[in-house]
């Protein structure tokens, strides 16, 4: 795919405010993202991360600030900036009069691509659509009619693409093969931008992430410093006999199910932990550690922003 | 120009794919007045010298079915769009608001005259309507399909359900082509009526596209010309502005 000068975000939104009517639904947005992320924007509903993309597609207008595309600013240069740009809609929509291959055709036209079908069909085949080609989009099942928007939202190679929540209401199977699919994208140099409520997704595919809360960024870091900002990893363990030597009392944290719940601060703490059940002749029949995830992160953060 | 020229064509294949709905019904509820006005007044009415009320009839029918068809192409496509929500489609890429504007108006004066071209290849069979001045004919179907065009792509802006929509064309659009010489010449009504018939854009409308056929009519045709074209000026400037600002459609 065409290369840009390196330097310049994927994405660069400045100060950027959107009121409708009393609500104040972007308060001061800055955020920048780099060329080639698989960058995810998280938040609770209402958030303004729907907003923020609606603004960068052009779809709504900021009262003020400005948010460019590969340096060209969403407003000034709108053609510019939507040609850089594809967006998968969060609301399901379709144009009924149309089957799949005329609607993609046709989405082609509007980017200024004819005889765009080698890409048309490479694109439908990766999302599982050749042979949905010539039904008319009305008798698409949910799942399918997903599958064609985002279809429609890369049919002219977008160097940047934004997805907002692609996922939700979607069966397994298409999530994996849309994320197999998205990641290949990611891995030839276009850049992702991801909305969704599905963390374990964010975490698994993002590599930086912004959180949004009222109209905010709360927490805009890797996604590794991310979930290293919770310290607290637990330690659940069977034993036998079932109980803690006294020593260890200090770290438990509950015992439920026949499992001992135990806080571990350092992976350093472990050993030391285990000397003292041995040397109380305790036998650890289960163990699991349990690492923080994207929740646990997510609910912190939000609950620390409110 | 493959952006304009894709939804010119996605326009076209929208109304062509739906041809009963969009093109023979219109031809057939013009031919039923046809049928019903020129069998109840063919022997009573004759409006001009040397033509019969039938022959009267046709260029007015023709006309009031390219109107209100050329305003039911932008108005519903762009009502249909904006409630399923797949305008999306079209505010995505980087259309101009320029192709946008050209796109939705020419797919309307196209429908336009392909309902007036049915609606008069049908009235063939009742009688010959002579075309005296085609050139006029042309202009005046040219620039009312433009006006209704530029009329519906407003109300189907401004309108944000279907009920509204339907207000706009039953209160505004369907009084202005019925009241406007259609089936009467306005030098019947009484002076009120005629008064009023003079500040209704539509008749100008019909008067000069009737001229185009007899090389008669109400006022002169340059007078019609000069109204209608104003009007086409006026509805175009007011839209391009509501499209370029972004009005209903981007947020």
């Amino acid at each position: 795919m065409t290369r840009y000068a390196s330097e310049l975000p994927a994405i660069r939104v400045h100060k950027l405010h959107k009121h409708f009517g009393d609500l104040h639904a972007l308060q001061g947005v800055d955020l920048e993202v780099q060329q080639g992320e698989f960058f995810a924007l998280l938040g609770p509903n209402g958030a303004g991360k729907t907003t923020l993309i609606s603004i960068l597609a052009g779809l709504a207008r900021a009262d003020a600030g400005d948010a460019q595309v590969l340096g060209h600013d969403v407003v000034k240069d709108y053609r510019a900036a939507r040609q850089l740009l594809g967006v998968v809609p969060q609301e399901l929509v379709y144009d009924p009069f149309f089957t799949v291959r005329e609607g993609l055709r046709i989405q082609s036209g509007y980017f200024g691509l004819r005889r765009n079908d080698d890409w048309i069909d490479e694109v439908m085949a990766n999302l599982d659509l050749l042979d949905k080609a010539d039904r008319n989009m009305r008798t698409l099942s949910g799942g399918m009619k997903r599958r064609v928007l985002v279809a429609q939202a890369l049919v002219h190679k977008p160097p940047v693409i934004i997805l907002d929540e692609p996922t939700a209401g979607v069966d397994v199977e298409l999530r994996q093969s849309l994320w197999a699919f998205i990641r290949r994208l990611n891995e030839q140099g276009h850049t992702i931008v991801l909305t969704t409520h599905y963390l374990e997704e964010a975490q698994t595919l993002c590599n930086r992430i912004a959180m949004l809360k009222q109209g905010r960024v709360v927490a805009l870091d890797s996604t590794a410093n991310l979930l290293n900002s919770v310290s607290e990893r637990y330690l659940r363990l069977k034993l036998e006999p079932d109980r803690l030597p006294p020593d260890l009392q200090s770290c438990a944290v509950s015992h439920a199910d026949g499992f001992q719940v135990l806080a571990l601060k350092q992976f350093a703490d472990l050993e030391p932990m285990l000397a003292q059940l041995r040397s109380a002749g305790i036998c650890i029949k289960e163990m699991e550690l349990t690492q923080p995830d994207l929740e646990d992160v997510f609910v912190q953060i939000m609950g620390r922003a409110g | 120009m493959i952006a304009f020229y894709t939804l010119l064509y996605k326009e076209l294949l929208r109304f062509w794919k739906v041809a009963f709905q969009t093109v023979l019904a219109p031809v057939i509820t013009a031919l039923l007045y046809l049928l019903i006005f020129s069998h109840v007044l063919e022997a009573h009415v004759q409006v001009y010298p040397g033509v019969g009320y039938t022959a009267f009839l046709i260029p007015g029918l023709v006309m009031m079915s390219m109107l209100q068809n050329a305003f039911a192409n932008s108005s519903s496509s762009l009502i249909q769009s904006k409630i399923t929500g797949n305008i999306v489609f079209m505010l995505l890429p980087p259309l101009s608001y320029l192709q946008f504007f050209g796109a939705y108006m020419l797919a309307a004066a196209v429908r336009g005259i392909v309902v007036g071209a049915g609606v008069f290849v049908v009235t063939v069979a009742f009688t010959t309507t002579p075309v005296l001045h085609p050139l006029w004919l042309i202009a005046f179907a040219l620039l009312g399909t433009g006006v209704m065009g530029a009329l519906g792509i407003i109300a189907g802006i401004w309108a944000e359900k279907f009920d509204q929509l339907a207000a706009f064309q039953n209160f505004l659009i369907m009084p202005l082509t019925f009241l406007s010489g259609v089936f009467y010449s306005i030098h019947s009504l009484p002076p009120f009526w005629q008064a009023v018939s003079r500040y209704n854009p539509v008749f100008y409308m019909i008067d000069g596209f009737r001229y185009g056929f007899f090389g008669v009519a109400d006022v002169a045709p340059q007078l019609s010309l000069l109204v209608v074209g104003v009007c086409f000026v006026a509805l175009s400037a007011f839209t391009l502005i509501l499209l370029k600002s972004g009005y209903k459609l981007r947020h």
